[in-house]
């Protein structure tokens, strides 16, 4: 099987500053992590809060150097962050990252169609009327119409502010896009929304999502293979349906136990006849 | 679908109508009063009855009439004109050193959160150390080195003004170069300059043009001190600092008009800035 983005060996260790009544000393946010991730393809890394997602997904961005280990894209390993402008922008149309608080992840200050045409001016020599054209298809793409494009983020809601985080993470046509608990924050029927889309768009660009969540129901959805991490490590790794149907790990189970699967009615509606 | 896209239409009228309910007269006065001030110191020479350095006399020290609204001056120059044209050296002057120190401070402030590192550390302990050094000491200091007029003070005052827009400005863009937009444009490939004009400075904006108002009033106050101990402008220049001063005598003889007037110029002009640099503030902070 071909190889798009390969984790060898991860690991991140931060120093951790003196606490009251506690010495400083180091976190081993992850330790020892390793897997592999095809082109196009769909995986989704699970765990529990403080479980290290975040920081595997991080370092895979550039946006935190590992303590240890490699990481590959197309069996390359990545350059370093700070390598010039022709490295930097090269970087960028690797791998790109949709974040999960949509409030604080678009500039205030920028109507959406702004934010998307600095990218395509920064990476692409086009005349205006192309990136002019370019956006447009893009926000088609994610589905915002001609007036929300316009707009800045303060006027749109969540999930439209989520669809314009992708529109402009997918502008630089990206081989990898992480998406860290990029549908957390959103309302469940607006993160039904926005996981067909992502569907969709995987299907459409071939791009791969490296997909962080600790919901499993989502991870279900969205992900081909999955990537249980407990404390820093690896517990469980293999497609999700095997994973998620037959769990081997006894933490993974214990996660599974906690998410609420079909037939499972929420305890609240059910008495609500009575307390209301 | 239906319910997501209706949310930006309700949320308009409703903001809109608690902005109406917010006249605030404090704000609308101090508006009004800044620009007139700005107005009557570009408009001074239509404005003005006098010529401001027309000496006459025979019609010295008189006390308010038709002719000379606020009386006249020890030479007999008219009152009235003195102060409309006094507003053009008493807001120059201000003008000069917010651009220069707010300019400087953002700069290097923007720099500082952008490098961080040493560098900030560095910045840091400098404005630290800047902000023992009272203004006034410094002006009077610059003064000493390179003479009266208006250059030294102005130049002393944004140095002394720099680090306290250095230090509001920094801890603004601290907050904003940690959130994940920053982070987006990093991983965007975006050049470090193109991210602390194109996104960090107009992010912190708002805060940056509250301080600026704030310290034109402070240091309105400030250059009215140094020309009343003689060491900012000079005589025969109407700047309402050195007419305080000018009128001191006049003052002591029963014909307070002089000073009062140039006075009452300084303070109003001084609480209107602060106000509305006030307000500036805290709407900057409501949208932060
Ligand atoms: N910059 C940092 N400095 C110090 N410790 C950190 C830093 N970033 C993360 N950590 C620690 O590393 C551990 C893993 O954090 P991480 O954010 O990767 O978890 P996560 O799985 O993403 O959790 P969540 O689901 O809550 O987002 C946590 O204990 C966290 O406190
Ligand atoms: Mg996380």
């Amino acid at each position: 099987m071909s190889e798009l983005l390969g984790l060898e060996n991860l690991r991140k260790v931060f120093p951790v500053r003196a606490a009251a009544g506690e010495p400083a000393g180091e976190l081993v946010a992850v330790d020892d992590v390793s897997f592999t991730l095809p082109p196009g393809g769909s995986l989704a890394v699970v765990g529990e809060s403080g479980s290290g997602k975040t920081t595997v997904a991080r370092m895979v961005a550039g946006l935190e150097t590992p303590t240890s280990g490699r990481i590959t894209l197309d069996g390359e390993p990545r350059e370093a962050a700070r390598a010039g402008r022709g490295a930097r922008k090269a970087r960028a149309r690797q791998i790109q990252m949709v974040f999960q608080d949509p409030y604080t992840s678009l500039d205030a200050k920028q109507t959406i169609e702004a934010a998307i045409e600095e990218l395509l001016r920064a990476h692409f020599d086009w005349d205006a009327d192309r990136r002019r054209e370019r956006v447009a298809q893009l926000l088609a793409q994610v589905g915002l119409d001609k007036r929300q494009g316009g707009a800045r983020p303060r006027a749109l809601s969540g999930g439209q502010r989520q669809r314009a985080a992708i529109a402009r993470a997918l502008a630089l046509e990206p081989r990898l896009l992480i998406l860290d608990e990029a549908v957390a924050a959103l309302d469940v029927s607006v993160q039904a929304q926005i996981i067909n889309l992502l569907a969709d768009l995987r299907a459409e660009t071939g791009v791969a999502y490296l997909f962080i969540s600790h919901d499993l129901g989502v991870v279900r959805q969205i992900s081909d293979d999955c990537v249980v991490m407990h404390r820093g490590r690896v517990v469980e790794a293999g497609r999700t349906t095997t994973v998620l149907d037959d769990p081997q790990d006894p933490y993974t189970r214990r996660l599974l136990s906690a998410v609420p699967r079909p037939g499972w009615v929420p305890r609240r509606r059910a008495t609500s006849g009575a307390s209301a | 679908m239906t319910a997501v896209t209706s949310t930006p239409v309700t949320a308009a009228p409703s903001s809109r109508l608690r902005r109406w309910r917010k006249v605030d007269p404090v704000l609308i006065l101090s508006v009004l009063w800044c620009a007139l001030t700005v107005l009557v110191a570009v408009a001074a020479p239509l404005l003005a009855p006098y010529d401001p350095s027309q000496t006459d006399i025979l019609a010295a020290a008189q006390g308010p009439s038709a002719q000379h609204w606020f009386g006249t001056d020890a030479v007999g120059r008219d009152i009235f004109s003195r102060v409309l044209y006094g507003a053009r050296l008493s807001l120059l002057g201000p003008a000069l050193v917010v651009v220069i120190a707010t300019t400087a401070g953002t700069t290097l402030a923007i720099a500082a959160v952008w490098f961080g590192g040493w560098f900030d550390r560095v910045l840091t302990r400098v404005l630290d150390i800047a902000f023992a050094f009272p203004p006034l000491l410094l002006a009077v200091l610059s003064v000493v080195l390179f003479g009266p007029g208006l250059t030294a003070p102005v130049v002393a005052l944004a140095v002394a003004y720099t680090p306290y827009i250095a230090r509001v400005v920094r801890s603004a863009a601290l907050r904003e170069r940690h959130l994940p937009y920053i982070e987006s444009c990093t991983l965007a490939g975006l050049s470090g300059p193109r991210i602390c004009v194109r996104h960090i400075l107009p992010n912190v904006l708002p805060l940056v043009r509250a301080q600026a108002v704030t310290s034109l009033g402070s240091s309105l106050l400030d250059l009215g001190a140094i020309s009343f101990v003689g060491l900012g402008i000079q005589p025969p220049n109407a700047e309402w600092g050195l007419m305080v001063s000018d009128g001191r005598t006049a003052l002591l003889n029963g014909s307070p008009q002089e000073s009062l007037a140039a006075g009452f110029m300084i303070i109003i002009t001084v609480v209107a800035f602060n106000m509305l640099g006030e307000r500036l503030a805290e709407r900057a902070e409501v949208r932060a």
